[in-house]
C-alpha cells in the first residue's frame, strides 16, 4: 500500500502536461476559468485535437481505441486536465453510450458508430427523461411500435417526449429508452435505440434554466422511423443497458480533479477579497472553517475514489459503490459554487449575459472571478438531480449494497 | 500507487481476526472487562508468542515482523471489531514508536521485551490542566546528578494498571506552555515515588491517575533530546491518531452491520423497519461515513513518514472524518435500535461507547481542524 508514483507515472505526467501546454488553446482555458457557456465548436475543438491523440477516452480498452492507461494514469490524467482548465469531454458519446455499443452492441453496430463517436462526428445526446419519467425512469412512455415500411425493410415507429435532453440543440444522434412492449412489466418492456437526429418528426424547444443558459431541452417525437438495425441488443432487454450506463455515468461523476481546482479558485478570490474587519477573507474564521471541511472532505472522496479504481483495475467494473461517489462528489460540487458566491459579495449580483453592451472598459463591473459565481451556483443545483437523483442513489445503496 | 495489502499482511489479518473470533466474543469480552484485572495477560502472551503480532511493526533484525504502519492498521481494525481492551496501542504503537524514532540506546531490548510479551507501556501526556496542547506541561524533571527527579501529575493514563513501563512527557525547562524544554522520559512503573490511582474508563479500558513524588531518574531514562522533545511527541501521537483510526474503522464498521441486521429483524407495523425509506436513507449515510472513514485512514496511515507538516495535514484531516463518523454513526445506531439500543445487554452500546472516546482521543474534531487550517491555509495565506 503506497502512494508513490513510478518513473513511468512521473514521465507519463510530464509527457501529458506538455501536451496539454502546447495543444490547449489559451482563450479556451480563460473561459473555461470564468465558468463561460461553450459553444459547439469549443467542445468539439478539443475533443478532436483529443481523439486524433488517442486520447480522448482514457477507459475505453484499447481494442476499441482507448489508449490502455492504468488506474493512476486515468488518475493523472484527469488531475493534469483540471489543473489546465480543459473544457469538459462530454459524456454523452466517450462515457455513456460508446460503453454500451462496445459491450452490447453487434460487430456492425461497433464499426458504424465507434469511429465517429471518437472523432467527435457524432455528437450525442440522451433519450433518458420524461415529463412522466424522471426519478422514476422505467415509468418511461415513449411508444416504439415494430411496422414494415413502403421499402419492406423493418422500422420502430417512435412517438413520445423526452425531456432535460443536454445540448440536444448541437445532437447529430440520441440514443433513447423507449417501451416496445406496453403489456410487459415496466423495466421488462423497454428497448435501447440510436435515433438519428435528422429523422423527420423530430423537433427539438430549448429549456432556459435559473443561470439563464440554454442547455437543456425537449425533443419531441413524431412518427419517427428507426430502422430495426439501430437498436442495441435484444428487444426488450434495453434496461440492461441503461442501468450498465447509469453505472459507468456515476463512476466519473465523483469530479475530484476539477474540485480541487474549484477549491484553488475559491482560495484565490478569498485572497482577495476582504472579510468584515478588513482582514483577507480568508483570514476570516467562520469562512476558513468552511474552506477547510471542505478540502478534507474533498480528501475522503479522493481515497475512496482511488479505492474505487483500485477495485476495478483488479476486474470488478464499476458497482453500485459508485452511487457514493455520485453523492458526495455532487454534493462537494455544490458546496464549491455556494461558497464561490459568498466569497464574491456585492459581485455576485450583476448579471452579466450579453454584458456589456456600453463598451465602457473604463468603468468596470466588479472583478472577473465574480462574474459567473451566480450563475454556476444556481446551474450546479442540477448535480444532485441529474444522472439520478441523490435520493435515488440512496435508493439503490441501500438495496443493492446494504442489502435493505 | 497501490491500495493492496501484500500476503503477508492479509495473512496477519486473518491471523488476529480467527484468533479473536475464537476466544473474542462478545459475552468473552464481557467478563474480561467485569473481572479483577480487566484484561487477560494469558490473551497477551498468546498475542506474543502463538500470533507473534506484537512484533507487527518492528524490523526483523530487532525481531518483528518487519512491518510498519499498515500493519499496525491492520491490527489495530480488527481489535476495533471485537473491542480488544488489551494495549496494544500504548505499547506496540506508542511505546514501540517512541523507541524505534528516538535513537534511544535500551531500544532493541526493550522492543525485544515488547514483542515478547514481557514489557507493557503505557503514555502518560495528559495532564488535569492541558486539553489538547502536548507541551503545556506541569510535571517537571529537574537534573539530579546524572539523573533526574520527576515530579508532577498525568491525568487518564489508559492501560496504567497493567504497565510495566510508562512513557512520560515532562518540562526539563522553559515555561507551562514553550514548545521548547519537553523531554520524554522511560519510567519504570514500580519505582519509588510513582503512586497511581486506578480505574475503569466508560468504554471498559482500565486507567491511572499517576502522581509523581519526588521520583528519582537514571540518566538512560530520556528518550529523544533533552528539551527538545516535542516534534518526537508529535510524530508518535499523530502515529497513535491514525491507528485509532484503524480501530474506529472497526467500531464503525460492527455499529453499520449491526444496525442492519437489527433493522432487518425488527418488525413494526407489520414490516421490517429496513423496509421504511427514511431508515434505509440514514442506514445509507452512515454507510457513506464508513467508507469515508476508511479511505481517510488509509490515506493517513500511508502519509505518517511524509514531513512533519503533511504528516499532521494528513492526520488531522482523517480524524476530523473519523470523529464526525464516530458521533454520527454511533448516535444513528443507537436510534434505529430504539430501545433495545440503551440496554447494557446489547453489543451495539459498548461499541458506540467506543466510537465516543476514539472520537475525543488524541484531540477533538474541533481541535483537528484548527491544525489542518494552520497547516493548510494559514501557512500558505
Amino acid at each position: 500500500m503506497n502512494l508513490d508514483f513510478s518513473p513511468e507515472d512521473i514521465a507519463f505526467r510530464d509527457e501529458v502536461r506538455a501536451f496539454i501546454a502546447e495543444n490547449y488553446p489559451a482563450g479556451l482555458r480563460e473561459r473555461q476559468e470564468e465558468g463561460e457557456e461553450m459553444a459547439k465548436e469549443d467542445f468539439l475543438s478539443w475533443h478532436r485535437v483529443l481523439a486524433k491523440k488517442g486520447w480522448v477516452n482514457p477507459a475505453w480498452p484499447s481494442q476499441y481505441g482507448g489508449p490502455g492507461w492504468s488506474a493512476t494514469q486515468r488518475y493523472i490524467w484527469s488531475e493534469e486536465c483540471a489543473r489546465a482548465d480543459t473544457v469538459p469531454i462530454l459524456p454523452f458519446g466517450i462515457n455513456m453510450v460508446g460503453p454500451v455499443i462496445y459491450t452490447f452492441g453487434t460487430p456492425e453496430q461497433k464499426a458504424k458508430f465507434l469511429p465517429p463517436t471518437l472523432s467527435g462526428d457524432i455528437w450525442w445526446c440522451q433519450g433518458y427523461s420524461e415529463p412522466g419519467a424522471g426519478s422514476d425512469l422505467a415509468g418511461l412512455s415513449t411508444k416504439a411500435e415494430r411496422i414494415t415500411g413502403d421499402d419492406g425493410k423493418e422500422y420502430y415507429l417512435v412517438n413520445g417526449q423526452k425531456t432535460w435532453t443536454t445540448l440536444a440543440q448541437h445532437a447529430d444522434w440520441i440514443f433513447c429508452l423507449v417501451r416496445t412492449d406496453p403489456a410487459a412489466k415496466k423495466q421488462e418492456g423497454i428497448s435501447f435505440l440510436l435515433i438519428d437526429m435528422k429523422t423527420p418528426g423530430i423537433t427539438v424547444r430549448p429549456i432556459i434554466t435559473l443561470g439563464g443558459e440554454h442547455e437543456v431541452n425537449e425533443v419531441w417525437l413524431e412518427n419517427v422511423k428507426v430502422p430495426v438495425e439501430n437498436r442495441i441488443y435484444e428487444e426488450n432487454k434495453g434496461w440492461t443497458c441503461a442501468k450498465f450506463l447509469l453505472a459507468h455515468e456515476r463512476s466519473g461523476i465523483a469530479g475530484v480533479a476539477r474540485s480541487k481546482r474549484g477549491i484553488e479558485r475559491i482560495r484565490a478570490m478569498a485572497s482577495t477579497e476582504l472579510a468584515d474587519g478588513g482582514e483577507a477573507l480568508l483570514k476570516d474564521p467562520f469562512f476558513k472553517r468552511k474552506v477547510a471541511e471542505l478540502e478534507i472532505d474533498l480528501t475522503a472522496l479522493e481515497f475512496t475514489e482511488l479505492r474505487t479504481l483500485a477495485s476495478e483495475s483488479a476486474g470488478k467494473g464499476p458497482g453500485p459503490e459508485s452511487s457514493v461517489l455520485k453523492i458526495k462528489g455532487t454534493e462537494i460540487q455544490q458546496r464549491i459554487t455556494e461558497l464561490a458566491l459568498e466569497a464574491a459579495g456585492h459581485y455576485g449580483a450583476p448579471y452579466f449575459r450579453g454584458f456589456p453592451t456600453d463598451g465602457d472598459n473604463a468603468h468596470p463591473i466588479g472583478p472577473d472571478y465574480a462574474h459567473r459565481t451566480a450563475p454556476t451556483y444556481f446551474n450546479v443545483r442540477k448535480t444532485s438531480i441529474y444522472g439520478g437523483s441523490n435520493e435515488i442513489q440512496r435508493n439503490i445503496i441501500a438495496k443493492m449494497v446494504l442489502g435493505l | 500507487m497501490d491500495f493492496n495489502f501484500t500476503e503477508e499482511q492479509s495473512m496477519l489479518r486473518d491471523t488476529v481476526a480467527s484468533f479473536l473470533q475464537d476466544k473474542y466474543d462478545f459475552e468473552t469480552r464481557r467478563k474480561i472487562v467485569a473481572s479483577e484485572a480487566g484484561w487477560r495477560p494469558d490473551y497477551w502472551k498468546a498475542f506474543a508468542e502463538e500470533l507473534g503480532i506484537l512484533g507487527a511493526p518492528f524490523s526483523e533484525e530487532l525481531g518483528g515482523l518487519g512491518g510498519g504502519a499498515v500493519e499496525n492498521m491492520i491490527v489495530m481494525e480488527e481489535f476495533g471489531k471485537a473491542l480488544v481492551v488489551e494495549p496494544y496501542l500504548g505499547t506496540v504503537v506508542i511505546g514501540g514508536g517512541f523507541l524505534k524514532h528516538s535513537g534511544y540506546a535500551g531500544a532493541a531490548d526493550l522492543i525485544g521485551k515488547i514483542i515478547g510479551g514481557e514489557a507493557i507501556l503505557a503514555f502518560a501526556y495528559a495532564e488535569p490542566q492541558a486539553r489538547y496542547t502536548w507541551q503545556d506541561l506541569k510535571t517537571t524533571a529537574k537534573k539530579d546528578g546524572s539523573g533526574w527527579t520527576l515530579n508532577g501529575h498525568k491525568a487518564v493514563v489508559v492501560g496504567a494498571p497493567w504497565a510495566t513501563h510508562l512513557v512520560v512527557t515532562a518540562r526539563t525547562g522553559g515555561g507551562q506552555r514553550d514548545t521548547q524544554g519537553v523531554s520524554v522520559f522511560l519510567v519504570d512503573k514500580n519505582a519509588k515515588g510513582v503512586v497511581t490511582r486506578d480505574y475503569p474508563t466508560v468504554d471498559g479500558l482500565r486507567a491511572s491517575e499517576v502522581f509523581f513524588e519526588n521520583v528519582s531518574l537514571p540518566a538512560d531514562a530520556l528518550i529523544g533530546q533533552e528539551g527538545a522533545g516535542l516534534p518526537l511527541v508529535q510524530k508518535v501521537i499523530d502515529e497513535a491518531t491514525a491507528a485509532i483510526g484503524a480501530e474506529a474503522v472497526g467500531v464503525l464498521r460492527k455499529l453499520h452491520e449491526g444496525t442492519l441486521d437489527y433493522a432487518k429483524q425488527r418488525k413494526q407495523f407489520g414490516a421490517a423497519i429496513a423496509s421504511f425509506q427514511v431508515l434505509q436513507h440514514r442506514m445509507v449515510d452512515m454507510f457513506i461515513n464508513v467508507e469515508q472513514s476508511v479511505s481517510m485512514t488509509y490515506m493517513a496511515n500511508i502519509k505518517l513518514d511524509e514531513s512533519d507538516d503533511e504528516r499532521a495535514k494528513a492526520v488531522s484531516a482523517a480524524k476530523v472524518q473519523i470523529g464526525r463518523a464516530c458521533k454520527f454513526v454511533g448516535q444513528n445506531a443507537i436510534q434505529i435500535h430504539g430501545g433495545m439500543g440503551m440496554t447494557d445487554e446489547l453489543a451495539i452500546g459498548h461499541y458506540f461507547k467506543r466510537a465516543t472516546m476514539i472520537e475525543g482521543l488524541f484531540g477533538s474534531v474541533d481541535h483537528h481542524l484548527r491544525r489542518y487550517e494552520a497547516l493548510s491555509i494559514d501557512k500558505a495565506a
